[in-house]
């Protein structure tokens, strides 16, 4: 099919590929003007805050993870969180970098998974990575090399790649001992300088041209770049703690979607690796900041075709950061803290790799869930997306269709969508009226 | 897009589900180029835009049934494909989903969503078998790597998959992992569970959750009984056997018991 958009016609894509999950998108021309513009979330809802309700307050790691196979770990990591505040309890400082090291592992799989296997083809003119591994197998080897050195580290940690059964409200079931962890470093070494090649050969790819406007939203946090921890800042000065999420974002139901969208006091907003790094690139290793420095990146970047860049830069840092952890695990008295159901309210915030994860549960006495809310980050991206598609589309109706389709998938790409994550929200405002 | 070939046609298709079974499928990273010489992936939207006409040889089936339209495309599916086989707890037994089956739906959706309407569910959420004809169940919340890959090796070798039925305590004994049970205590849902994860949980010094599914002999209500020995509440032996494979039916039966006498 090569005819252009020019009168009155609808562009629709009714299976985003290379996305996780399933979501459509559909952009309205009228007068070879662009009217409207949606991603649809079609993935069937599966109502998790609903069934949390009524569960044991030592659940939700095990039952949330499953909202996503590629992002297991940020689903239980700020669960946890969020448990552990409800209770009153911050875990040792050890468990806090156990945590992060496993929060590496996720980040290495998901982002080597997206940056080789879902967005490289699109830079370089092939359906899939496989096609692309025809003419050029040493990269898509490299992307299998550097997401198996991530699911090794998850899988020594986390107990398995997909789904890790070793987290538990409080830390862990067992520590992974020194040697075991040394044994992963030739891996992650070899990773850490392959990472480095990623991002000078992604820098390199040909980008379109475009400059976002939105608001950048991304945890802050002491403890270095911001993973399993912090408090939430934005590009516009502002700052709260994350139990006050909720007072700043809120949430719409639209019909379009079985997803909801967020707004930052009413308006668009980005969470994820631009965001992260606008936000906390002072935080990155040096040698991240130095990758950085050689891609040309500056303070901060508004065009989201290159997040990819970043997303290497990330990679980068968190190979560096589990080798640092590695390196200077010095073990733990005990592999989790006693977390005592007691009733109270909690909020937990990580940096899932494509932005922040939001949990909130409230318990009572005797740590039985009454209600749980989710706030993921595809749909904190939501209207982001739209904004993009809207000002991205325009001048691009002179293009054919299926090349116009392709550029708009591009586009939608650049922000890793997890649209199994972001099909089950609850507003609790509505349940209460 | 992509060449025909002669090599068999592999399509993965999802449903209500994470994307962690076939994203499994990606995470063999060692065997992915090998296997994609032996096997076309001809619709794969994970992982590619190119889309191969079916039929295909076989198809590997992520994610529960739970809304209508989703019950009508699984039998599409089902026209399209030599074999089915369905990967995972979502495309065996509901998946987690499947706790809805044991609540009220409408209650569900009005107190997810603002708008109630909106949203086409289903009361049940069920294991694709509850709507075609399955020619094999591959079990795991997620799937193991290596049965996933043995399981598209046996049909590439015209055999059928070697993938055990009996309970993860085989497991454990061939690990060489002391039972947490028995040494500590543990609650442990091993011996009911099929095995195939390895025995991960024992391992890591937690019980099994059982997110392989009830085993081919499972006798839940004598472990029910030791749970409670093991000073386990009936409200929590409750939810052990109500997780991932809530609508598997020895654990739905199971689960069941004990609502009656739960307060």
């Amino acid at each position: 099919m090569t005819h252009k958009l020019t009168g009155d016609q609808v562009l629709q894509v009714d299976t985003l590929a290379r996305v996780e999950g399933e979501g459509a998108m559909r952009v309205v021309v009228r007068d070879g003007e662009v009217t409207d513009v949606e991603l649809r979330i079609y993935e069937p809802p599966r109502f998790f805050e609903a069934f949390l309700r009524g569960r044991a307050w030592t659940e939700p790691p095990d039952i949330t993870a499953r909202i996503c196979g590629i992002c297991p770990v940020a689903y239980q990591m700020s669960s946890c969180l969020a448990i552990e505040t409800a209770c009153g309890v911050t875990v040792p400082e050890e468990i806090r970098l156990m945590r992060r090291l496993l929060y590496c592992g996720e980040w290495l799989e998901s982002h080597a998974l997206h940056i080789f296997f879902l967005h490289a083809p699109d830079f370089l003119g092939y359906p899939s990575a496989i096609e692309m591994a025809r003419d050029h197998r040493e990269i898509v080897e490299r992307g299998l090399r550097l997401k198996k050195a991530g699911n090794a580290l998850m899988t020594l940690v986390g107990g398995r790649a997909v789904h890790p059964v070793n987290v538990r409200v409080g830390g862990f079931y067992r520590l992974p001992t020194r040697t075991e962890l040394t044994a992963l470093r030739p891996a992650l070494q070899r990773g850490l300088d392959e990472a480095m090649q990623t991002v000078e050969l992604v820098a390199g790819f040909d980008f379109p041209d475009m400059q976002q406007p939105y608001e950048y939203l991304s945890l802050r946090s002491a403890h270095g770049y911001p993973l399993e921890s912090g408090s939430v800042v934005t590009t516009s000065g502002i700052a709260f703690p994350v139990a006050e999420f909720e007072q700043h974002v809120t949430e719409e139901h639209v019909s379009r979607s079985n997803a909801l969208h967020a707004g930052l006091h009413g308006s668009p907003y980005v969470v994820g690796p631009l965001a992260r790094y606008a936000l906390c690139s002072d935080q990155l290793s040096p040698v991240a900041r130095e990758a950085a420095r050689t891609a040309g990146l500056g303070p901060e970047c508004r065009n989201p075709f290159r997040s990819i860049v970043v997303r290497a830069v990330e990679l980068v840092h968190a190979f560096d950061e589990a080798l640092r952890i590695i390196d200077g695990w010095q073990g733990a008295p005990a592999p989790a803290v006693p977390v005592p159901a007691s009733a109270g309210e909690g909020h937990g915030a990580t940096e899932a790799p494509r932005g922040l994860l939001y949990h909130r549960y409230r318990i009572d006495d005797d740590g039985k869930i009454l209600e749980a809310q989710i706030i993921p980050p595809t749909s904190q991206n939501q209207a982001g997306i739209e904004a993009d598609l809207r000002s991205f589309v325009q001048p691009r109706l002179h293009l054919s269709h299926d090349e116009l389709t392709r550029q708009c998938e591009q586009a939608i790409r650049n922000y890793d969508p997890c649209i199994s994550c972001a099909t089950h929200f609850l507003d609790l405002r509505v349940v209460r009226s | 897009m992509t060449e025909t070939t002669t090599l068999p046609r592999l399509a993965v298709w999802k449903f209500a589900s994470c994307d962690g079974c076939q994203l499994t499928l990606l995470n063999c990273e060692d065997e992915l180029l090998a296997l994609t010489g032996e096997i076309e992936i001809a619709y794969f939207p994970e992982a590619t835009r190119a889309v191969v006409e079916g039929p295909y040889d076989v198809s590997l089936v992520e994610g529960s049934v739970s809304t209508p339209e989703d019950a009508e495309r699984i039998r599409r599916v089902r026209e399209v494909s030599r074999r089915l086989v369905t990967i995972g707890a979502c495309a065996t037994s509901g998946g987690i989903q499947a706790l809805r089956n044991f609540a009220d739906v409408a209650e569900f959706r009005s107190v997810v969503y603002a708008h109630p309407a909106y949203v086409a569910t289903l009361d049940r959420s069920t294991p694709i078998s509850a709507h075609v004809t399955v020619d094999f169940e591959l079990r795991g919340c997620p799937v193991d790597k290596g049965q996933l890959l043995e399981v598209l090796a046996a049909h590439l070798q015209h055999r059928r998959p070697r993938v055990p039925s009996y309970s993860v305590c085989v497991e454990c004994k061939r690990r060489g992992t002391v039972c947490v049970a028995v040494a500590h205590g543990t609650p442990c849902l091993g011996p009911v569970t099929q095995a195939g994860c390895g025995a991960i949980c024992p391992a890591y010094a937690r019980g099994c959750y059982g997110c392989f599914g009830p085993q081919d002999t499972p006798n839940t209500g004598s472990l029910a009984d030791r749970l409670r020995v093991l000073g386990l509440p009936q409200v929590d032996v409750l939810r052990v056997f109500r997780t991932f494979n809530a609508g598997a039916e020895p654990f739905r039966r199971e689960s069941a018991r004990h609502e009656e006498v739960a307060p």
